[in-house]
């Protein structure tokens, strides 16, 4: 298991990342930074603070599971998973090209320590919810962390897992919303206003702990807080920034899908300094 | 008749961007026209419409199923009803609303356009790929399923579409892909193009395969093969009467689509010949598989989707003709 480490090492493990990011969909000439650069300090808590798992053992059955819904946002995993040792550091650069293990969307045909194969939004909620199930079947006290995007919450699958989780009491499963207000064709609340959010989710059944997702330390208590709640699954309203990180990317809806220039890779590896 | 006997192919616009284009001029002219759109419609284009007729352009956000939905609805209500998204999330996750709301009511006002079909949208990889779309809307009862090779016959079908008494599938492409036809061609929904003559062979293509089987002819013209090309560009109703003729004259047909070969075009033309005059087949098609992430060219390559593979396949069907 990767060894604990401060919230500032995590910070700085964060900014790291994030050249990563920038750099590989800049190689690959594709892709979503926007939605990558928003779940950095998500994926970096689960992965180097929160979660049980073993680089060495992928397969371990007591493994916490994270699963990325939002599939198109896997720069930020892929960034991750080589960190931790899962995957070769110096293949990022071939991400989305012919051959290469970091495809486009999570493919487990490739990486078999990517927990499900996503990029068709919606479906992340429901695999984590079987997941969780399995553990309380099998008594085993693995976790499950599903990170759903906005926009992605528009589909009505995630909703009927919403309303399944709490009627199962599936109190193992913690759902976290990137909620970086951007979606693909424009701002969430131009396309389809999801507010009240939180209250959304309080009716159908789940605790909610809204938080700032880039304020690592209150990542921490979140998912703490959250493994104290019995008998109802725990969901993190996490407000985000799209494109976190880059200055011309914050908050701007056409880095959704649109990989930086060459120049714009030079300049965001500035910032990120 | 063939249309013409020499093919020059210049690259066109995209199918998706014809169709954006079609439908905003259709839009301009017949004020039932409405479009949903999920959170794609800059992708799908259409966004053309959107811009010049907001108030008929639906935006659905990510959510597939009740867009179609949403479309029959209004399509049962005297709207023509386009309702497009890429067309693996339109046909997969709309596909029980297609059926029971769509399909089974024989809601002719409906219109599905699925856009970034097929493997040659590339680097996104195989969840964004569409390849079963055409073996699912086939498989709707009363349905008619087009698939247009060129930003010409895009056009052209996606305004025959409209007014077409049946609820119609549109598969179209991310790609830019070759001009085909000459500006002015026109096409009959249910009446394959016989693009070149031939005689040893008939190469019966769709979609982006269109214009393979046009350079496949060429390499096997020099070889002394005489290979007839036809586009079917209408997947459902199918042309029976010169797919009949095709097999009768040549007696080999080679089938080439940009899907699964299980439930394709393939399967529906060797129903059509095993009924009429059975012949030598072979199929061009994505094999059992999901493709990867890769450029457009190096999957088409790599799938065996290029006129290379045609031309193979085509020499096989001759071959097993003796
Ligand atoms: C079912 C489905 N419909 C449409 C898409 C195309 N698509 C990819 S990303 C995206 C927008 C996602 O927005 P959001 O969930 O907010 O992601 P984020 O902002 O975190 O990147 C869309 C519509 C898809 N991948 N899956």
């Amino acid at each position: 298991m990767p060894s604990a480490k401060s919230p500032e090492e995590l910070q700085a493990l964060c900014k790291g990342l994030r050249r990563d990011i920038v750099r590989m969909i800049g190689a690959a000439k594709s892709g979503h930074p926007g939605g990558a650069l928003s779940a950095v300090e998500i994926l970096v808590t689960l992965y180097f603070d929160v979660m049980r798992h073993d680089p060495k053992n992928p397969a371990w059955e007591d493994r916490d599971r994270c699963i990325l819904s939002k599939g198109h946002g896997v720069p930020v995993l892929y960034a991750v998973l080589a960190e931790a040792g899962y995957t070769p550091k110096d293949a990022l650069n071939t991400l989305r090209k012919l051959g290469s293990p970091y495809q486009g969307h999570p493919d487990k045909r490739f990486i078999p320590a990517l927990e499900a194969s996503t990029g068709s939004l919606g479906q992340g909620l429901s695999i984590g919810l079987g997941m969780a199930l399995a553990a309380r079947l099998d008594g085993r006290d693995f976790r499950t962390y599903v990170i759903l995007g906005d926009g992605e919450i528009q589909e009505g699958q995630v909703w009927e897992g919403a309303m399944f989780a709490a009627f199962h009491k599936v109190d193992n499963i913690v759902a976290i919303v990137d909620y970086n207000r951007i979606q693909l064709d424009g701002f969430v609340k131009d396309i389809m206003e999801l507010e009240p959010l939180a209250a959304k989710w309080q009716g159908f059944g789940w605790h909610v702990i809204e938080l700032d997702g880039h304020d690592i330390p209150a990542l921490r208590s979140a998912f703490a807080e959250a493994a104290s709640v019995k008998g109802k699954p725990s969901v993190l309203i996490a407000h985000t920034v799209k494109g976190k990180g880059v200055s011309f990317m914050e908050n701007n809806p056409k880095f959704h899908g649109t990989a930086p220039t060459p120049a714009e890779v030079e300049l965001a590896l500035q910032e990120l300094q | 008749m063939a249309l013409r006997t020499t093919f020059e192919l210049k690259t066109g616009m995209a199918t998706r961007e014809a169709f954006g284009k079609a439908l905003a001029a259709l839009g301009r002219e017949d004020s039932r026209i409405v479009v949903c759109d999920a959170d794609l419609s800059k992708s799908t284009y259409t966004s053309l419409f959107a811009k010049e007729f907001p108030d008929r352009f639906f935006e659905c956000g990510i959510a597939e199923a009740n867009m179609v939905g949403i479309g029959a609805g209004l399509a049962s209500a005297g709207k023509i009803a386009f309702v497009s998204s890429f067309s693996c999330f339109l046909m997969n996750k709309g596909f029980e609303q297609l059926r029971v709301a769509v399909a089974y009511p024989r809601l002719a006002a409906f219109k599905a356009v699925g856009t970034h079909s097929g493997i040659s949208i590339g680097e996104d990889g195989p969840s964004q790929m569409s390849v079963e779309d055409l073996g699912l809307a086939c498989s709707l009862p009363g349905f008619t399923v087009l698939s247009p090779a060129d930003e010409v016959a895009t056009m052209a079908l996606v305004r025959a579409a409209a007014y077409h008494p049946a609820p119609v599938f549109i598969r179209t492409g991310r790609a830019k892909v070759p001009i085909v036809y000459q500006d002015g061609q026109s096409f009959e929904i249910g009446k394959a193009v016989e693009l070149i003559e031939g005689s040893d062979v008939a190469i019966l293509a769709t979609g982006l395969m269109v214009a393979e089987a046009i350079r496949a002819q060429e390499t096997l013209e020099a070889e002394g093969i005489s290979a007839r090309v036809l586009d079917i560009h209408t997947i459902k109703p199918l042309d029976r009467e010169a797919i009949a003729r095709a097999a009768a004259e040549t007696g080999a047909l080679v089938v080439a689509e940009e899907h699964l070969v299980d439930g394709g075009l393939g399967v529906r033309v060797a129903q059509v010949v095993a009924g009429t005059s059975p012949c030598v087949m072979e199929f061009v098609g994505i094999q059992d598989t999901y493709a990867e992430s890769a450029t457009p060219e190096q999957l088409l390559d790599k799938y065996g989707l290029l006129a290379r593979d045609v031309a193979e396949a085509a020499r096989k069907a001759v071959g097993r003709k003796k």
